[in-house]
């Protein structure tokens, strides 16, 4: 019973981190138009400026025709708007025999996305639980050499992986691809759920160990329920990565199953060939939504999470 | 001496069970590839991996290239700028946002979104901006400016900081929320009692809640630095290295000796020197982060 | 220990899986002989854009046409730095692809060695492909050790001087004929406002331009002797001295050329704003598609207007070793669709390159297309380089170049040291 008392304390303090989260800090707002709010509000402008302009450039160009674009001048608002860039890039755009454009591969990105996000968090978040608590001898060795391999370029580690995949015949199938992403995920994402986990106040877990509860005991029922914002911002992070990977899709995957990627670079990424920049544009646009759509839907969740997960190592 | 507790080891049991697939993915993936990719580099594999021993001479060829010298001088200038303009241009972005300011969300999701952006058309939309026929210096100079001069991606002295300007568009939304994140984690109590004495606003960012904010700090450079060293596509997609060599990276190198050279080993021998200085910076940190504290035994 | 453990468990599983998955093929090939043998076939190659795609298209149409396999497309751009990683992850994976294409020349070697690669020649020689193929030198470089590993399919030259008609009349001189009159007309274009010599500041074209410079400066025998031969007294003498001065004119006359993309710089001289280019055949499709004539609106010069000498380089199929004696056998009716006389032209056309029988008419090929099927009809061509080096000394030597063209206080002569240096220790 003493269990429900832990958690309905475990329930208060995720009420109190809300509150104290949802409202920013620092001075109170004073007129609208003091210098002090002229100056915040110019700074922001400027800044947002350089963060759209070339946004502005992509969307303007994505609906232009070729000849117009091949005049030259990229700030201009369109003389035309037409958006056959994007029924082209989306619908009919040909790489080899396939006229199907980016909508070919869409769902073999989402068959890879969503289980490589899954399994990624699933392991990293049990990976951070018993790094931050339940230290064992050599844990930090392991968690050391986790960090480092952050740091080694992708493209190093193609053939070891081709190597072992196929040891484990593994080789080719999307287990495979997925077993890769939650791989080279792990670094970060373990690194975010230590900290997290670390953060959580040690009496809570005191309190449920003389309750009795266990490893999992704790892990369900204390620090999922606590830490669902540091789930929303792995999963952010997951998401965008895995959503535009390239590399490892052509490498550890076949033809059949082969993510929007790849059609997006074979869209924009010949070489010999005519550049059509409308639909370069129109076709990253497109590419870029679905991981827009997964900020749009969790943005407030994203900071509060990333909030907790950092601020106490 | 561990089983002093009698449930020490059923506990560490559980927990070493749910730390398996990180203990496989650090011994097997990253420490067992590391000594197969170091072993590699002493031999003079080129399209397949072979084991042919040459000794140290990829390295001293390494040492002899001046495109391997001038792309590490490169990752030094660009690492030092990229990690210090992201996190300050992070923190600055995040304190406006933390001022009660309207529109938070609309002004977060701008400066987040190219963060989801593919870097081959980041590289090239940048390429347009910079071009000064075209981009940014054409347009100012034709508002009056005659003399303006901005003309980074042609000038071997300076592309460096064109590619730069591209990479923390791309990167400071992330470091912004991660920032943000740790302004939000900050006890309001703490901003009263500053507000109180009379200590300004500037002073208590920079004595109080900058050291506060320590985690959140090495969370964010751990982030940014494992980006910089591996930074690649943004380059390909920018300046292809150029004009001539004056914008290799390390990472480039690596990828162009394994995939376009056909040489292997060389690409292994580069590899393992950048992965060489990252263990020497890791290990001294390490040591200070985990040295010492413990909780829960 | 555990992992091992594991990992050798996984490895007999696979190897039980295998022998039942040969069993059940086994079964399945007595019972089908009697049928043609359909296979799929998974065909690897970096053509992407509208026009590579169609020609890609023709070759997927007539093996479907001509025979009951199916072809599974595998394209991925971005050429042959993407293209060998997979590859060789695919075959050391074991889960090779049916065929794919790279260049032909000495990059394929370790996979032969390897026995990663078929061996076509029996093959080769029922079809008499040493007396089809033309310039033989084409077959040449997909033999090693007199066996055939792959099937050249088309030719593309680096060696042509695009010029923009428009902007010569618009700067009031003649169109030249030639690299000197070319540097000659310079000073009138600049005056005129005219970038003389356009180029993509990405390395592969500046040292592409640099290549081009130096076998049509110093012509095809001390480029043979140079890069064929690895002589580098040739290399720091006086000839390519000349190169060398041509390419310090040529990095002059193209300073102000502010471009990344190749199809940017061509569409300068579209536009009439650059006088020159210097890239391969395959910049046509870019005239053609922004309506530009050949002869009209702009002018191909093949070897620079100096020595007429085509590098014959181009595209080849490579064949992986398979176990599957369905695909085997498909293999080879790939390859020798690919090289038959109605595919060719087929492709070709739309890919804007030129065959590699010597016994086919292009009818509907333009202008520039019938100077560089003449120039090959007279026999002056030279391999190309990706034939006659390593891929490592060529990206010594293309970084040596690509510096050159950015850095102006790099001296010919200094860069000529610098050259003969890597000939010298090229294999």
């Amino acid at each position: 019973m003493a269990n429900v008392g832990a958690i309905n304390v475990t329930t208060a303090s995720v009420d109190a981190a809300a509150d104290a989260m949802a409202g920013p800090r620092g001075a109170r707002p004073r007129r609208m138009l003091s210098r002090r709010n002229i100056f915040l509000y110019g700074a922001l402008f400027i800044a947002a400026v350089y963060y759209l302009l070339p946004l502005y450039v992509m969307v303007v160009t994505s609906v232009k025709g070729m000849p117009e674009i091949r005049l030259g001048n990229i700030f201009s608002p369109p003389m035309e708007i037409t958006f056959e860039p994007w029924v082209k890039a989306w619908a009919t755009a040909c790489t080899g025999l396939n006229c199907e454009g980016l909508s070919r591969g869409f769902w073999n990105s989402v068959q890879i996305t969503v289980p490589s996000v899954l399994l990624s968090i699933v392991i990293a978040s049990l990976n951070g639980y018993a790094l931050a608590n339940w230290r064992f001898k050599g844990a930090n060795l392991f968690f050391t050499i986790l960090i480092v391999g952050a740091f080694i370029p992708y493209q190093v580690m193609i053939y070891p992986i081709v190597i072992l995949l196929r040891e484990m015949g593994l080789y080719g199938s999307l287990t495979g691809l997925v077993l890769v992403h939650t791989i080279f995920g792990m670094p970060i994402l373990t690194l975010l759920f230590r900290n997290y986990f670390s953060s959580v106040p040690e009496e809570l877990f005191k309190a449920a160990r003389v309750d009795g509860a266990g490893f999992w005991g704790i892990y369900f029922k204390i620090m999922l329920p606590m830490s669902l914002p540091i789930f929303v911002v792995a999963m952010i992070i997951q998401v965008t990565g895995i959503w535009n990977d390239f590399l490892f899709g052509v490498v550890y995957a076949r033809p059949e199953t082969y993510p929007m990627t790849v059609q997006l670079n074979n869209i924009i990424n010949s070489t010999q060939g005519v550049k059509e920049y409308n639909v370069n544009m129109a076709a990253t646009i497109i590419t870029g939504l679905v991981p827009l759509i997964v900020y749009f839907a969790s943005g407030r969740l994203f900071v509060r999470g990333i909030a907790a997960g950092a601020v106490k190592g | 001496m561990t089983q002093r507790r009698p449930n020490q080891l059923f506990r560490n049991l559980n927990a070493k069970i749910a730390a398996l697939p990180m203990i496989l993915t650090a011994t097997v993936v990253f420490a067992g590839g590391t000594a197969w990719t170091v072993l590699y580099s002493f031999t003079d594999s080129g399209l397949l991996p072979k084991l042919d021993f040459v000794g140290l001479a990829q390295y001293e060829r390494l040492w002899g290239t001046p495109r391997w010298l001038v792309s590490i001088e490169n990752l030094f200038i660009f690492g030092i700028c990229s990690l210090i303009f992201s996190m300050l241009i992070g923190f600055i972005l995040a304190a406006l946002l933390d001022q009660k300011i309207r529109f938070e969300n609309t002004f977060r999701t701008i400066f987040l979104y190219p963060f989801a952006l593919s870097f081959i058309v980041t590289g090239l939309v940048w390429q347009w901006l910079l071009n000064p026929q075209f981009g940014i210096q054409a347009v100012v100079r034709s508002w009056g400016w005659e003399n303006f001069n901005f003309n980074p991606l042609y000038n071997a002295d300076i592309v460096i900081y064109g590619v730069l300007i591209a990479a923390l568009w791309q990167g400071t939304g992330l470091v912004m929320c991660l920032m943000l994140a740790g302004l939000r984690g900050i006890d309001e109590d703490i901003w009263k009692a500053a507000r109180v004495d009379g200590i300004p606003m500037w002073k208590t960012y920079l004595f109080i809640v900058i050291p506060m904010m320590r985690p959140v700090f090495i969370t964010t450079i751990v982030l940014i630095a494992s980006g910089i060293v591996r930074v690649y596509d943004l380059v390909v997609a920018q300046t292809s290295g150029g004009p001539g060599i004056a914008s290799e990276v390390p990472a480039k190198y690596v990828y162009d000796m394994m995939f376009a050279s056909q040489n292997l080993g060389q690409g292994f021998a580069a590899s393992t020197m950048m992965l060489l200085s990252v263990v020497i910076v890791i290990i001294p940190w390490a040591y200070l982060e985990f040295g010492g504290r413990k909780r829960h035994g | 220990m555990l992992a091992f453990g594991a990992v050798q468990a996984f490895s007999d599983w696979e190897d039980k899986m295998k022998t039942i998955k040969t069993f059940l093929t086994a079964s399945t090939l007595l019972g089908a002989t009697a049928l043609a043998q359909a296979a799929d076939l998974e065909v690897t190659h970096w053509w992407t854009s509208g026009g590579e795609a169609a020609a890609v298209a023709e070759f997927a149409k007539a093996l479907e046409e001509k025979t009951d396999h199916t072809w599974i497309d595998g394209a991925i751009a971005g050429g042959g730095n993407t293209a060998r990683p997979i590859m060789i992850s695919r075959m050391t994976g074991g889960d090779p692809m049916a065929a794919t294409q790279f260049n032909h020349g000495r990059q394929a070697e370790e996979l032969i060695e390897a026995g990663l690669l078929r061996d076509l020649t029996s093959l080769a020689e029922e079809e008499g492909w040493r007396d089809v193929v033309k310039p033989v030198s084409l077959l040449d470089s997909c033999t090693i050790d007199g066996q055939v590993y792959c099937v050249p399919i088309n030719i593309h030259s680096w060696q042509w001087l695009w010029l923009s008609n428009k902007a010569f009349e618009d700067a009031g001189v003649p169109v030249p004929t030639n690299w000197e009159e070319f540097v000659a007309a310079a000073p009138a274009l600049e005056e005129a406002g005219k970038i003389p010599l356009a180029i993509g500041r990405q390395p592969w074209q500046t040292s592409g331009a640099f290549q081009v410079l130096l076998v049509s400066v110093v012509g095809p025998d001390v480029y043979l002797k140079v890069y064929r031969d690895k002589d580098a007294e040739v290399a720091a003498g006086p000839e390519v001295a000349k190169a060398f001065q041509a390419a310090d004119q040529a990095r002059k006359m193209a300073e102000k050329s502010t471009v990344q993309l190749w199809q940017d710089a061509t569409n300068l001289l579209i536009t009439g704003q650059a006088g020159g280019q210097i890239m391969g055949d395959w910049a046509q499709g870019d005239f053609q598609l922004a309506g530009q004539v050949a002869g009209e609106d702009y002018t191909c010069l093949p070897g620079l207007g100096v020595h007429e000498v085509l590098m014959t380089g181009g595209d080849a199929f490579y064949f992986p070793s398979v176990d599957d004696p369905e695909i085997t056998a498909a293999q080879e009716d790939l390859a020798s669709i690919m090289l038959a006389p109605e595919t060719q032209v087929a492709f070709n056309l739309k890919k804007g390159s030129l065959p590699v029988r010597g016994d086919v008419d292009l009818e509907a090929a333009n202008d520039c297309m019938r100077k560089g099927l003449e120039i090959l009809a007279s026999g002056n061509t030279v391999p190309d380089t990706n034939q006659l080096m390593t891929q490592d000394t060529l990206t010594q030597v293309n970084d040596l170049f690509a510096q050159f063209f950015a850095d102006p206080n790099l001296t010919p002569e200094a860069a000529q040291e610098r050259f003969a240096e890597i000939v010298a220790s090229a294999e």
